[in-house]
């Protein structure tokens, strides 16, 4: 089976990748809605994540001053960006790195293939990286005539299923281990027909899948967590032993980011390297977690290649709210805790970006060419809870910043509704201190449109689409925050 | 316009519409020293039930003199070893399977067809129970050694363990290649849940040695 078949886009056609789906997140939501299996999925992976994580971030004392400062470091890099790349690009080189700078996610593409063309090689190793999803690497591979194997189990099971991602960290969570199962048995060829359902019989199928290939590789391919400016020093954070693979046995490795990754100290990983995998996976630490300083004789990749990629970014960061979201460190809380993400899952966002972080991160990546953009319905697929800020381990304000994108997608409008109307003055009593007492505020205008019943049964453009496939439970007099405690921690 | 200055040219001008109007100035309020002395008793015992939740196998041992023993016992059924080439060839005294040194390195078939591999360690964090291995330390190696054999015996000594992640950090040199590695490979990526074995080494046993 094509992908095309299934109807999905196998080439980006935009310049900017895979941003954008194809249709307005109501519509989207209303097939997710529909999909009961998908809704069990995701209920149980992300209940399963928050308790966990609950439990780790409680283990640390000081949590809070630790989100401060990964909150200010990012905000500083940003403040610096230009000059951080810039020693970024020569301590790499310095070290025997090569640096290349993508405009958009044509260009990232074309260098990658290029340099994939250069080795000789027709087949790569990959792993899992947002940055090259973003821009449709795999299919720009495709197309040139080089396999590309994701090595990541998730990524592993949406490439074999010929499916898209729907979760930062997870990218296959909507898929149960039965359907896993499935899944192994008719795309893997030399898979055991007795294989069963249990995780441990599937991480090792995979395992079996993908050694000779490891073994082989002659090229890989990662994305980058964090890349220090003061000293060259990339790292990628993992758990399988799948990135360690990629990012040592190759003769080459080509690393691509975005430009916000960039950190400017090796001290600043000591507090990265505490709010990741705790807000991630929710374990005290990951099982594995990779850096490297350009090229190291005789350990590992002897030909190292990065890409910066801007791709919209530097319109994010024109904004001075809105490049906030560029501290994204896709640790994936905000997802685990949203409660239309749990119920929508991360397709229904059209963007490779979903949930809270996607709906204020995919409009400013494209800009919003008008309201029939699928994108300007983003900002609204949210009820403004709160649990998203409170789970960010870098302090986004993504409530704060959905509620501007709102303004902004309004501000496109020919003809206000009412919706719009309370929006817009939201945004502005919003920008203001005590945001949280404000954002109650909002809860009230969710029980104005509940009506008496106390369900949500219909909303103005654009959630009009969503609401009407489910009845949303409207917010209780308290706050809506007190009501998510209740029934989902 | 190159990509390169056009790409710099986009984000200089967006600094001057977005930048703040004051500088940022970085919070660092958060705790730079564990709670338990490194070295200590404590944070060993500590470092002990991390490693242990994330399913590695630990044995203390009092001294260096107790290390061949426990890495012999930790090695049973293992026929060939691989160690990195600055190992003390003390530690497999007590181990009678066949040694090989990685100098001259050993191709990555060699490597598959190894049982398992022995190493030292750069700084251990008890707050993890994670371990580091600095590609240029003499007993650790390079990467690959620790990555391809499937059964990993890693020795951690008293002096290399600290409480917290800024302790470790401060005392690793990120210019030759890190490995931070808490438990065997596992993945999260069924449902979410936790489950040991993937790609890296499927057995993790430690050797602690000290207090
Ligand atoms: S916005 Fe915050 S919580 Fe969400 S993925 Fe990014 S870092 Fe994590």
């Amino acid at each position: 089976m094509t992908a095309v078949e299934l109807g999905m886009p196998t080439v980006a056609a935009d310049p900017h990748g895979h941003l954008r789906g194809t249709e307005s997140f109501p519509k989207a939501a209303h097939h997710a809605l529909a999909d009961t299996q998908l809704r069990r999925n995701l209920g149980h992976a992300t209940r399963t994540i928050r308790a966990k994580r609950a439990a780790v971030v409680s283990e640390v004392d000081d949590w809070e001053e630790l989100r401060r400062a990964g909150e200010t470091i990012k905000a500083d890099t940003l403040a610096r960006l230009p000059e951080l790349l810039v020693q970024l690009e020569e301590q790499v080189t310095a070290r025997g790195g090569q640096v290349h700078w993508a405009r958009d996610a044509e260009e990232a593409n074309r260098i990658v293939v290029d340099l994939v063309r250069g080795t000789g090689a027709d087949e790569v190793v990959k792993v899992k990286s947002m940055a090259t999803q973003e821009t449709g690497l795999n299919e720009a591979l495709e197309a040139a005539g080089v396999a590309a194997f994701e090595t990541d189990l998730a990524e592993l099971i949406v490439q074999l299923s010929h499916d898209r991602p729907s979760h930062f960290l997870v990218p296959a969570i909507h898929r149960n281990r039965a359907e896993i199962r499935e899944i192994f048995l008719r795309e893997m060829p030399d898979v055991d027909p007795a294989l069963t359902d249990e995780p441990r019989r599937l991480a090792m199928a995979a395992r079996a899948h993908l050694r000779r290939k490891f073994l082989t590789a002659k090229v890989g391919i990662s994305g980058v967590n964090f890349a220090v400016a003061e000293t060259g020093t990339l790292s990628v954070v993992e758990s399988e032993g799948n990135g360690r693979m990629c990012l040592t046995l190759p003769e080459t490795l080509i690393s691509v980011m975005g430009v916000e990754k960039v950190v400017p100290t090796w001290q600043d990983l000591e507090v990265f390297l505490q709010l990741l995998p705790r807000s991630s996976t929710g374990e005290r630490m990951n099982p594995y977690t990779s850096t490297w300083t350009g090229v190291t004789p005789g350990d590992g990749p002897q030909t190292f290649h990065l890409v910066l990629l801007d791709n919209g970014r530097s319109n994010v960061l024109a904004s001075p709210d809105g490049r906030q979201a560029l501290h994204c460190i896709r640790c994936s809380a905000c997802l685990n805790v949203c409660p239309v993400y749990e119920r929508t899952g991360g397709h229904a966002y059209g963007s490779i970006y979903p949930g809270p972080i996607g709906a204020v991160l995919s409009p400013q990546l494209t800009g919003i060419s008008g309201t029939d953009d699928v994108n300007a319905s983003l900002p609204y697929a949210s009820s403004l809870c709160g649990a998203c800020f409170d789970a960010c381990p870098v302090r986004i304000d993504i409530p704060h910043l959905l509620v501007q994108q709102r303004a902004a997608a309004v501000a496109a409008h020919t003809r206000p509704t009412g919706q719009d109307l309370t929006m817009q003055a939201m945004a502005i009593a919003m920008t203001t201190p005590g945001r949280f007492k404000l954002a109650e505020k909002a809860l009230g205008l969710g029980r104005v449109l509940a009506g008496k019943k106390g369900r949500i049964t219909g909303l103005p453009w654009p959630m009009s689409g969503w609401t009407n496939a489910r009845d949303l439970p409207a917010p209780p007099a308290e706050t809506f925050r007190q009501w998510w405690e209740r029934t989902h921690r | 316009m190159n990509a390169r200055e056009e790409v710099l040219a986009r984000l200089r001008s967006a600094s001057v519409a977005g930048n703040p109007a004051t500088p940022v100035v970085v919070t660092r309020e958060y705790a730079t020293t564990g709670q338990l002395a490194p070295g200590s008793a404590e944070v060993l015992a500590r470092l002990d039930e991390t490693l242990t939740d994330y399913k590695a196998t630990v044995t203390r041992v009092a001294t260096t003199d107790d290390v061949p023993g426990a890495v012999a016992a930790f090695l049973g059924g293992a026929r060939t070893v691989v160690v990195p080439s600055g190992l003390p060839e003390a530690w497999l005294a007590a181990y009678d399977g066949e040694v090989r040194r990685d100098g001259p390195p050993l191709s990555v078939d060699e490597l598959d067809a190894v049982d398992a591999v022995v190493t030292g360690a750069a700084v251990a964090i008890a707050d993890t129970g994670t371990f580091v291995l600095a590609s240029a330390a003499s007993d650790q190696g390079r990467r690959a050694i620790t990555l391809v054999p499937d059964h990993h015996v890693c020795v951690i000594r008293a002096a290399d363990v600290v409480c917290s992640v800024p302790e470790a950090v401060t005392r690793l040199d990120p210019s030759a290649p890190l490995t931070f590695v808490s438990g065997p490979s596992a993945t999260s990526d069924i449902e979410l849940d936790r489950v040991e074995g993937v790609h890296g080494p499927r057995r993790l046993d430690v050797v602690l040695v000290g207090p």
